[in-house]
C-alpha cells in the first residue's frame, strides 16, 4: 500500500488486521494441516483455511470477535505527532467499529452498558514505547476475549529454573484444552514482574512466526517448548491432534533474586495482527 | 454418521444422535451466550417468560457481528464463542427451555452432561474462529431479542440457517463425551512430555 495520511492508515490496518490474516500464520496452517493425522483435527484445520479464504475474498471479519483493538506503539521521541496519536488511534478505532464493521467489544463492567463503538475508559489501550528517531511504528493486535481468558500469570519459586518454566506452561497450556481455539501461538513472558512478565508474553505475540530470540537460550527455549506442546494430542480445537500450538514465543527481563514469574499469553490461531509506520512527514503506510 | 436435519426435530431424533455425529442443520437457531441466559432463566423465574420458544430451534454459543443495511439486519461474521463460560447455568437452561442441540466451541463440562442426558440433547462443536465460513450459511437475521439491553454481541439473534454445518457431535445423551475419550491419551503424552522435561 503506497503513502496515506494516517487516518486513512490506521483505518486500513485495522480493517487488514480483522480481514486477512497475515502470511506467515496462514503457511503456519498449512504446515500444520498437511502433518496431521488425526481427522478429527485436520477436518478443523481444513475449515479453518477455507475460513481465511473467505475472510479475505469477502473483506469480513475472519472471527466474529474482533477483539479488543490493542495498540503496540514504538514512538520516535523525535516525531512531531505524539500528542496527537492517542487521539488518531480512538478515533480511527470508533469509524473502523461502523467500516469494518468490527463488533464493539467494550462493556462498562460495573453497569454492563456497551457504547457502542469500542470505545470506553483506557480504551482503546495503548502500550507506548519510546523509541530513538522520528519515525513512529504503531502495532494493531485485536484480541479475541476466548484465548485471551486463558492467558494466566505464575509466581514461581525462582529455585525451580527453567525446568519449572516447562513445566508450568506446558501444564497451563494443555489444561486450555480447545478453549483457546488452538493451535495457538503462546507468548511466554518471563521475569521483570508480575505485570511485566504478562506484558512481555504479549509483546512476543506480535512476532512474526518463524523468527526467533536473538538470545539463544531463548530461541532454544522457544524450539524446545513447542516440541512439547505438540507432543500433548490436545490438536486443532481440542479435539485431537498433531498441532496445538503453531509457535512460541518468548521475551524476558531480569528478575527479582526472589521472583520468577511467568506470563503466559496465549493467542488464538486467527493471530491478527498489522502495522503502520508514520513519518516525520506526516504520512502514513500500512506494513505488510 | 452425516445427518441432514431440518428444525423442529423431535425428542426421539435428538435422543438418538451420537458423538462422532456430523450435522448440517436447516431451519431457525438463536444466539445465547452468557447474559442472555441469566435474562431468560430470570424471566422464567419471575414468571414473566420468553417470547419464544428453544425447544423448537438449536441454541448457539455465539456474539455475532451484525450490520444494519437497508433498513434490515445483515450478519457478517457469527463463528462460535467459547462454551465452557456457560457451565455455570447451562444444565438449568437445557431443564427450563429444552432446546435439543447446543453449537458451541470447546465442549462443557459434568453438569451440562447430566443434563444433556435427562433432557435428550446433544452438544455439537463448531470450528472457533470460523465466523466468515459460518456467516456464508446464515440465509437471513428473522429478528433480535434484548439488543438494548444487552449489545450487540449478548442480545438473542434469530437465525434462518441451511445446512449450517458442519457440526460435530462431541456430547450426546447416552454420556458419549470426545473430550472425555481424549482424556487418558492426553494425560500419557503429558506424562512423556514431564519424563523428557525433567531428563534435559
Amino acid at each position: 500500500m503506497g503513502s496515506m495520511t494516517i487516518r486513512e492508515a490506521l483505518l486500513a490496518a485495522l480493517k487488514q488486521a480483522a480481514t486477512v490474516l497475515p502470511h506467515d500464520v496462514v503457511t503456519a496452517l498449512q504446515a500444520a494441516r498437511a502433518r496431521e493425522t488425526s481427522s478429527m483435527g485436520a477436518a478443523q484445520l481444513d475449515a479453518i483455511l477455507e475460513n481465511v479464504a473467505v475472510a479475505r475474498d469477502g473483506s469480513i471479519p475472519l472471527c466474529q470477535d474482533t477483539g479488543i483493538q490493542t495498540f503496540f506503539v514504538e514512538a520516535g521521541v523525535h516525531s512531531p505527532f505524539l500528542k496527537d496519536l492517542k487521539g488518531w488511534i480512538g478515533e480511527a478505532v470508533v469509524q473502523a467499529t461502523t467500516d469494518v464493521p468490527l463488533r464493539p467489544n467494550t462493556v462498562d463492567p460495573f453497569t454492563g452498558k456497551n457504547p457502542g463503538d469500542n470505545s470506553g475508559r483506557f480504551m482503546p489501550f495503548i502500550h507506548w514505547e519510546l523509541v530513538e528517531g522520528d519515525n513512529v511504528l504503531i502495532s494493531v493486535l485485536p484480541k479475541g476475549g476466548g484465548s485471551e481468558n486463558m492467558s494466566a500469570l505464575k509466581m514461581l519459586s525462582p529455585g525451580v529454573g527453567m525446568v519449572g518454566i516447562k513445566k508450568a506452561v506446558v501444564e497451563h497450556i494443555v489444561s486450555c484444552r480447545g478453549w483457546p481455539c488452538p493451535p495457538t501461538i503462546v507468548g511466554v513472558g518471563i521475569g521483570g514482574g508480575a505485570d511485566i512478565a504478562l506484558k512481555l508474553g504479549k509483546k512476543a505475540v506480535l512476532r512474526e512466526i518463524g523468527s526467533q530470540h536473538v538470545n539463544p537460550e531463548a530461541a532454544e527455549l522457544e524450539h524446545e517448548l513447542l516440541e512439547l506442546l505438540n507432543m500433548t494430542g490436545v490438536g486443532a480445537m481440542g479435539v485431537g491432534g498433531a498441532t496445538t500450538c503453531l509457535a512460541v514465543h518468548v521475551e524476558y527481563a531480569h528478575r527479582h533474586p526472589a521472583s520468577l514469574p511467568l506470563g503466559i499469553l496465549v493467542q488464538c490461531w486467527a493471530d491478527r495482527r498489522s502495522r503502520v509506520r508514520l513519518k516525520v512527514d506526516g504520512t502514513a503506510e500500512v506494513m505488510s | 454418521m452425516k445427518r441432514d436435519l431440518t428444525l423442529p426435530i423431535d425428542g426421539a431424533t435428538a435422543r438418538e444422535l451420537r458423538v462422532g455425529d456430523i450435522l448440517f442443520l436447516t431451519g431457525t437457531i438463536f444466539t445465547a451466550r452468557d447474559q442472555a441466559h441469566l435474562l431468560m432463566l430470570e424471566a422464567q423465574k419471575s414468571g414473566e417468560g420468553i417470547p419464544f420458544d428453544p425447544s423448537q430451534m438449536a441454541l448457539f454459543h455465539c456474539g455475532p457481528v451484525v450490520a444494519k443495511r437497508n433498513g434490515g439486519w445483515r450478519i457478517i461474521s457469527a463463528g462460535p464463542t467459547t462454551s465452557i463460560r456457560m457451565e455455570i447455568f447451562e444444565d438449568k437452561y437445557l431443564e427450563t427451555f429444552r432446546p435439543p442441540i447446543i453449537i458451541g466451541k470447546g465442549g462443557m463440562g459434568d453438569r451440562t452432561q447430566a443434563a444433556l442426558e435427562s433432557v435428550g440433547a446433544v452438544y455439537t462443536h463448531y470450528t472457533g474462529g470460523a465466523g466468515a465460513l459460518a456467516a456464508a450459511r446464515i440465509e437471513s437475521v428473522e429478528g433480535v431479542e434484548w439488543l438494548e439491553e444487552l449489545g450487540m454481541p449478548e442480545a438473542t439473534w434469530f437465525f434462518k440457517v441451511k445446512e449450517f454445518g458442519p457440526l460435530l457431535v462431541t456430547m450426546d445423551s447416552a454420556g458419549g463425551n470426545l473430550y472425555k475419550d481424549l482424556e487418558p491419551t492426553i494425560a500419557e503424552n503429558v506424562k512423556a512430555v514431564m519424563v523428557r522435561i525433567d531428563a534435559d
